[in-house]
């Protein structure tokens, strides 16, 4: 019986078609992954539409919509300043939209048997906003400054003999941006379930051994787990939020050039 | 490693599912919600600072129409004393000057009086002359058997007077 509950802990970031669906060719079939976005996205849907009730004094719903705004309109006004508003509603989808899809794909559902799928851990997904975000700094940089945006790889003050070194280095910072911006959320997303999942088949494993392995590896194993529950509850957090600091840089780079 | 795994056969409909609900999400949520909370947000602390300012400048106000009216109250006081003062004053110059009359009057009365002592007193010492004389006249006849004319009695007895 040991043998058989054998978990793998890559499992959990499978896809699986829901219903099958082919545009032009191409396989667009309703996945799990496309499930927990549709609910990512109403969930979000109704908790924003549930601070909409603009009153003056506001409640706690509204109160807490209000705080997640204003967080994000003084974090871009902070980083690029009054230019800067322009893009909350941008920063703003990019932030609530990774900060609750982590969330989402953090609660204990499997104990109802609806089994969480966070997309975030894909970087097909991650890399998407990722490549989002740098469009917008390309667009952004180039609508405003024109072939000036160029500039951006010649960092002040650097003496002329040394541009012809540094404009490839700051080229290659440049372009490496939207790689390390999806990488990076789809590195910590995977590696926190697969840690948990990794902890949670010692459990199951060391419990089904026998009760001295139970005791040994499993009671210490669950007691880590809770612990990292928590702290995966932060790093959804702060993942959603260095997502959104480093597209806000980023624009500003574009919106401000040095 | 599924994410690679499958990248060739589900890399499409992440995209594309991905592209919608987040397109529905900025659009929906971050186009259309969120410029309005932020927009409740502005008039909220528009507001505040309205009502601060509001009731900073009935503050001033009332600072104001305080300073006036202890102004106001100051100079009622001060006209207040200034009247006071002047009817002391006055009173006290009617008091002198009925004193005064009064002191006159009594000095007239004393004037009077004491010429009609002096008077009385003048009577009364020619009258005590023209007795010490007819007394002495008296005496002497009488224990001297001198007879005694009255003008040289009158005149004996003003020396015996003036000498004392």
């Amino acid at each position: 019986m040991a043998a058989e509950a054998k978990v793998d802990p890559m499992y959990q970031f499978t896809i699986k078609p829901i219903a099958e669906l082919n545009i032009a060719g191409y396989d667009v079939s309703f996945t799990n992954s496309a499930m927990w976005m549709l609910i990512t996205t109403v969930v979000l849907t109704l908790f924003v539409a549930g601070g909409l009730k603009r009153q003056m004094v506001p409640g706690r719903w509204q109160m807490m919509v209000e705080t997640f705004t204003g967080f994000i309109d003084d974090m871009l006004e902070a980083n690029i300043g009054k230019a800067g508003r322009k893009y909350v509603p941008y920063v703003f989808s990019l932030f609530m939209f990774i900060l609750f899809a982590n969330i989402l794909g953090l609660l204990p559902l499997g104990i109802v048997g609806v089994h969480p799928f966070t997309f975030t851990s894909h970087f097909t997904v991650t890399g998407i906003l990722a490549v989002l975000s740098f469009s917008i700094v390309l667009i952004v940089g180039f609508w405003r400054h024109g072939l000036h945006f160029f500039s951006l790889f010649v960092p002040h003050g650097t003496p002329l003999p040394m541009i012809p070194v540094i404009a490839p280095i700051e080229f290659i910072s440049f372009m490496v941006r939207p790689f390390s911006l999806g990488l990076r959320l789809f590195v910590a997303m995977m590696a926190g379930h697969v840690l948990l999942e990794v902890l949670s088949s010692f459990v199951i494993d060391g419990t089904n051994a026998g009760a001295g392995f139970g005791l040994l590896v499993g009671l210490p194993s669950f007691l880590l787990m809770i612990g990292i529950c928590a702290l995966e509850l932060l790093v959804a957090g702060i993942q959603a939020y260095v997502f959104a600091l480093l597209t806000s840089l980023y624009i500003n780079d574009a919106e401000n050039l040095h | 490693m599924p994410q690679i795994a499958q990248l060739a056969d589900t890399y499409a409909s992440q995209i594309f599912w991905l592209l919608v609900f987040f397109g529905f999400t900025f659009f929906v949520v971050g186009k259309g919600m969120v410029p309005k909370v932020l927009a409740t947000v502005e008039a909220r602390d528009s507001q505040i600072a309205a009502d601060l300012a509001a009731a900073q400048a009935a503050r001033n106000e009332a600072d104001r129409q305080e300073e006036a009216w202890r102004q106001r109250e100051n100079e009622n006081r001060a006209n207040a004393q200034a009247v006071l003062a002047k009817a002391k004053a006055d009173a006290a110059a009617k008091t002198e000057q009925r004193l005064a009359k009064a002191q006159t009057k009594i000095d007239a009365k004393l004037a009077e009086a004491e010429g009609r002592i002096a008077a009385a007193r003048t009577a009364a010492m020619g009258e005590i002359e023209t007795v010490a004389a007819e007394a002495a006249q008296d005496i002497v006849q009488r224990l001297a058997g001198v007879k005694v004319t009255k003008p040289s009695a009158a005149k004996a007895v003003k020396e015996a007077l003036a000498h004392g």
